[in-house]
């Protein structure tokens, strides 16, 4: 007497669209539930997004300014004073092999006004440096107003201004004949340098010849300061060679930079705040989930009567468990999907206020979405689990 | 009438008892015995508390009897698992409640619809199948009304609509005229009197004396057993 029993069936289509009916019943609820999941989303997304552009870009930077620069100091230590270096350090050096370019500044015992009414003791904190010509073109920088020496320049009492520098004297550009205060006469601005992006100390500093500085400041041009440019694969090698070359007889008073090494250095703690950053963003989205979770427990209890209709309809019980977790599921993927839209929007905006080129690695994408999944489906689950085992005749009762 | 000595049963009912572990423990039903044949439309009316409810939850397999056995549509209860009873409801029985529970946003057409969701039928089937359930039931002319803006009469034709979407073995209405008033609950009656008499095999739960008489059989029950079956088939 027993006719064969067809099971109950959900369609994967048809359970889309019954995950859906809380959703569109309650349109605000839903969209303040995904609201938690779409900022901690869109907050890894930016934090990723914002790191990689930045990285990118300092890459960029490090291209452009090589990472082959190496200054040469005498080690200021205690009891050491300001020091110089030998006299022949810039020939010794410049003797070794893979070295493609130096230049030597020396330190003047100077100090640059604006005009000679200014009291000696504001100095502005702004030195001076008797330079050769090369130094522009080793260091990378360039002329924001005016003009770089020439040999007939560096000769004559002519004064070039670093970019702080030039602000703390009051000079905003180089228009007819600009006079300065420099040890004790008058200097002639002809230039005006952009910030330097490998040596930041330069910004503050004036810049003379080093003839003038002989002839007009009484300064013996004793090398303070040597920059190297080296060939890129041999960076290692000579940097274990320059403090020996440099002072053959006190080579532990000689300091070897690589000013590259800073701007990496300043990425790695970029980098730890970045870390933050995305904890903070995880504690958002763990918080959203949670969200789903108390949402989705109510609307079991809300839905109570529906659930019991359900079963009535022939559901078993995976039906309503799979349609509670698809409805979670959703309000994760909305939230994910929004996320990461408002994400790349961020990242778009700041790395547009910055000038970097935008970039969104895609695996904060496809991370992200998945991330938001999965924590609704985990946040989801028991509030499925419990829809499920709702007994219907339980559920039928409510109305 | 010798013809229905042939007319299959649909649901047989043997000895049903039911009881709830509480303290001191309930005997919702005491050895409840009755069969229903295909096409006939039986009314069950009891006062609160005699277990109307509880014997329809058993018929309808959302509730297992404590001891006896329930025999619908071939299947004995008994052996069947829960999966088993969810499909034994998506193919052979409908429900009409009391409070209708109808899904407020969707349309009359997608509630009716909703009633076969879990045949493995596509959407389209679902949707032309509820239109002629609508129809049947005089509400073609609002198949895409939302559920939430209908009147509770209509609510309650689009329920019997749902009910009665896929051709179910059986029928089973819980006082279907509970939430209704007189001129509705009336039309109501008629509803499934109409529906009966084009084949449909219907029992309705009612504690409404007055509506059950109007059916042509009436299972009396007091105190979880049945006091009178009145006009049942030989």
């Amino acid at each position: 007497m027993n006719s064969t029993l067809q099971p109950s069936k959900l369609h994967p289509t048809d359970l889309l669209r019954s995950a859906t009916i809380g959703i569109r019943t309650r349109k605000q609820r839903a969209s303040l539930s995904a609201l938690g999941i779409m900022i901690g989303i869109a907050a890894m997304v930016a934090v990723l997004g914002l790191s990689q552009s930045s990285q990118a870009e300092l890459i960029a930077q490090l291209e452009r300014l090589g990472t082959n620069l190496l200054t040469v100091q005498p080690d200021a230590g205690l009891g050491r004073g300001a020091g110089t270096l030998p006299e022949t350090a810039t020939d010794m050096i410049a003797r070794i092999g893979p070295i493609e370019q130096t230049s030597m500044l020396s330190a003047v015992d100077a100090f640059i006004y604006r005009n000679d009414l200014i009291p000696t003791g504001k100095t502005g904190g702004i030195s001076v440096q008797a330079i050769d010509q090369d130094m522009l073109e080793v260091l990378g920088g360039s002329v924001a107003y005016g003009v770089w020496f020439d040999d007939a320049r560096a000769a004559y009492p002519n004064v070039v201004l670093g970019s702080v520098a030039a602000k703390r004297l009051g000079v905003r550009e180089i228009s007819g004949v600009l006079q300065v205060w420099l040890g004790g006469r008058w200097f002639t601005a002809i230039g005006i340098l952009n910030l330097f992006e490998l040596a930041p100390d330069l910004d503050r500093s004036a810049f003379v010849g080093q003839p003038a500085a002989e002839i007009y400041l009484d300064h013996e041009n004793l090398p303070s300061r040597v920059l190297v440019r080296v060939d890129p694969a041999k960076v290692d090698q000579v940097l274990t060679v320059l403090a020996v070359t440099a002072n053959p007889q006190f080579p532990e008073e000689v300091l070897v930079n690589k000013p590259s090494d800073a701007l990496e250095a300043q990425e790695a703690a970029d980098d730890a705040f970045t870390t933050l950053l995305l904890g903070l963003g995880a504690v958002s989205l763990l918080v959203g989930g949670v969200g789903i979770a108390n949402i989705m427990v109510i609307s079991v209890l809300e839905r109570r009567g529906e659930i019991g209709l359900r079963r009535a309809l022939g559901a078993t019980r995976r039906h309503v468990a799979s349609q509670f977790l698809g409805e979670a599921l959703m309000l994760g993927g909305l939230g994910g999907v929004g996320g990461v839209l408002l994400g790349i929007a961020v990242t778009a905006v700041y790395a547009n206020i910055k000038g970097w080129a935008m970039l969104v690695p895609p695996l904060a994408i496809v991370g992200g979405i998945a991330a938001a999944l999965l924590i609704a489906g985990v946040a989801g689950l028991y509030p499925a689990v419990r829809a499920a085992r709702l007994s219907p005749t339980e559920a039928l009762r409510t109305t | 009438m010798s013809e229905t000595a042939t007319t299959p049963t649909v649901l047989d009912v043997i000895d049903v008892c039911k009881s709830y572990p509480t303290e001191p423990p309930v005997h919702a039903l005491r050895g409840i015995s009755f069969s229903v044949t295909e096409g006939e439309l039986v009314s069950v009316v009891g006062p609160s508390g005699s277990g109307k409810s509880t014997l329809l939850h058993l018929m309808g397999t959302l509730d297992r009897p404590s001891s006896g056995e329930i025999i619908l549509a071939g299947h004995r209860l008994s052996e069947l698992s829960d999966r088993n009873l969810s499909s034994l409801r998506a193919h052979h029985i409908g429900f009409v409640f009391q409070s209708f529970h109808l899904l407020s946003s969707l349309t009359t057409l997608d509630n009716v619809a909703e009633g076969l969701l879990y045949t493995g039928r596509p959407l389209h089937v679902r949707r032309e199948l509820a239109e002629i359930a609508l129809r049947r039931v005089g509400m073609g002319h609002r198949l895409d009304q939302q559920s939430a803006k209908l009147s509770g009469g209509e609510m309650q034709r689009v329920a019997t609509a749902r009910a009665f979407v896929g051709n179910p073995s059986i029928v089973l209405a819980d006082e279907p005229t509970g939430n209704l008033d007189t001129k509705n609950s009336d039309a109501i009656v008629e509803l499934i009197e109409e529906l009966s008499a084009g084949g449909a095999t219907i029992v309705v739960i009612t504690h409404n004396l007055e509506i059950a008489e109007t059916f042509p059989r009436v299972v009396g029950l007091r105190d979880g057993r049945i006091e009178y079956d009145r006009g049942a088939v030989a």
